[in-house]
């Protein structure tokens, strides 16, 4: 039986970024969209218990901090994500992401007729509407709901 | 002199105009009605057709050639370097040293604004998958102003497959911008996409979602038709029900009245009875003769010669 209190013990980050609020099982998507290579150390919880979210996923990024555009860019995933930057321990930056206006590439539009299904043409998506997130492709001007996002 | 609206613009989507734009371009169109000056004289349009049409294509061609320019391209991507697989912004990029104003039609969604980001000529969208025809959304608007004088407060009857049909998307679309109140008449496998819905909810448009005629009130003004396709049936017999359900004829349009005005953007099935086309308001030859008009006018505004 687990005892009450009883909390998952992950080390602490020395210097890189840790991003919580993750929805629940969006950290390995999140790590696809920042571009993280497979040899990076990084700590990832997932299905944690939140009081905020219900459940949420958790990264710990050591050695790594994120640039405001590469944090935006995790807000298409998960908007209510926050991160927090880590020198020897201590957070030296906290950010809440916004998203951006346009998006470019990132993103596989969903009409399978889109001309940007040809992978000599880069996708390019403008954000109709931030809550909840509503995409539009440039090119075809299909909309897209949160759920339909599908990542490259 | 007025402020031309469409000088060094594209014409890719209605979503690009707004309802001073629109009617700014549609009266421009008007001094085209017997026009026979050569204002693109020496100039000269591709038509680059990637997928067959009759219409526009041969109403751009006209135009073109009514303003005194010349006209190159092709009518299929089959004869052409895309059947080797060149890209479409390699043809454009190509075909930008060959003339000074493009028409495009192409199968792909969004193909005709990546056109336009390929090259510094003003590029026309002749239809790019089931997306967009602005083309056909302003000769449509300017056939509604000429026959019922206006384009602002009209109730309009949409009829048909409202799900696939592009022509349909743009004009609810443009409409919308103009007051208008809609009846969205169709079966519910072929009803207007949930996005334009939204739309019509965001923009606060009357609308009405029905699915017969006789749910139309006798008041409405226009009664715009559509071809209902066969492949987008699974089931054959589904679709000779729904193709009988919504043809219009002589009987179930006596109620409107004379004042009524019909359209379709054509070419037509047997949605509309052959004896419509004595009906006064059967406007669809009006739409196809307009086309000619409205495409001059984009032409040469387009290339700032008007």
């Amino acid at each position: 039986m687990k005892p009450p209190n009883a909390k998952m013990q992950v080390s602490a980050v020395r210097s890189g970024t840790v991003i919580d609020h993750l929805g629940p099982r969006t950290a390995f998507k999140a790590l696809k969209i920042l571009g993280i290579a497979a040899d990076a150390t990084v700590l990832i919880g997932v299905n944690l218990d939140s009081s905020k979210l219900g459940k949420k996923d958790i990264l710990k990024i050591e050695g790594r901090e994120l640039t405001e555009a590469e944090m935006n860019k995790v807000a298409l995933l998960s908007p209510q994500a926050t991160f927090s930057v880590i020198r020897d321990f201590k957070v030296v930056k906290k950010f809440s992401p916004t998203l951006p206006d346009t998006v470019e590439g990132l993103i596989r539009c969903v009409n399978p007729a889109c001309i940007t299904q040809d992978p000599r043409v880069t996708g390019r998506f403008l954000v109709a509407a931030k809550k909840p997130l509503k995409l539009r492709c440039y090119f075809c001007e299909r909309s897209m709901r949160e759920n339909e996002i599908e990542f490259l | 002199m007025k402020k031309n609206p469409l000088l060094g613009r594209d014409v890719i989507s209605m979503r690009d105009f707004g309802p001073a734009e629109i009617r700014a371009i549609l009266d421009r169109c008007r001094g085209f009605e017997n026009n026979r000056k050569p204002l693109l004289q020496g100039k000269v349009l591709a038509n680059l057709f990637f997928e067959p049409s009759t219409r526009t294509r041969l109403s751009f061609d006209s135009a073109m050639k009514r303003l005194g320019g010349a006209t190159i391209g092709f009518s299929d991507s089959i004869s052409t370097s895309i059947s080797k697989g060149e890209s479409l912004w390699d043809t454009i990029r190509v075909a930008e040293g060959y003339c000074d104003v493009m028409v495009i039609r192409h199968p792909a969604e969004g193909s005709a604004r990546l056109a336009a980001e390929a090259t510094r000529l003003p590029v026309i969208n002749g239809g790019d998958g089931s997306n967009q025809h602005p083309t056909q959304t302003l000769l449509d608007l300017y056939t509604l102003k000429q026959r019922t004088g206006r384009i602002e407060g009209l109730k309009v009857a949409f009829v048909g497959d409202l799900k696939y049909g592009r022509t349909v998307h743009s004009l609810i679309r443009s409409l919308s911008h103009f007051d208008a109140r809609l009846w969205l008449v169709s079966p519910t496998s072929l009803c207007l996409p949930e996005d334009f819905l939204e739309d019509l909810r965001d923009s606060g448009t009357e609308h009405h979602i029905v699915d017969e005629l006789a749910a139309v009130p006798d008041d409405v003004d226009v009664l715009y038709l559509t071809r209902i396709q066969k492949e987008r049936f699974v089931d054959a017999i589904e679709y000779e029900r729904v193709r009988n359900a919504y043809q219009v004829n002589p009987e179930n349009v006596a109620r409107f009245g004379a004042k009524l005005t019909l359209m379709h953007p054509l070419p037509r099935l047997n949605e509309v009875h052959a004896a419509l086309d004595q009906h006064p308001g059967a406007a669809w030859f009006d739409q196809a003769h307009n086309g000619v008009i409205v495409r001059q006018a984009l032409l040469a505004l387009c290339l700032g010669a008007a």
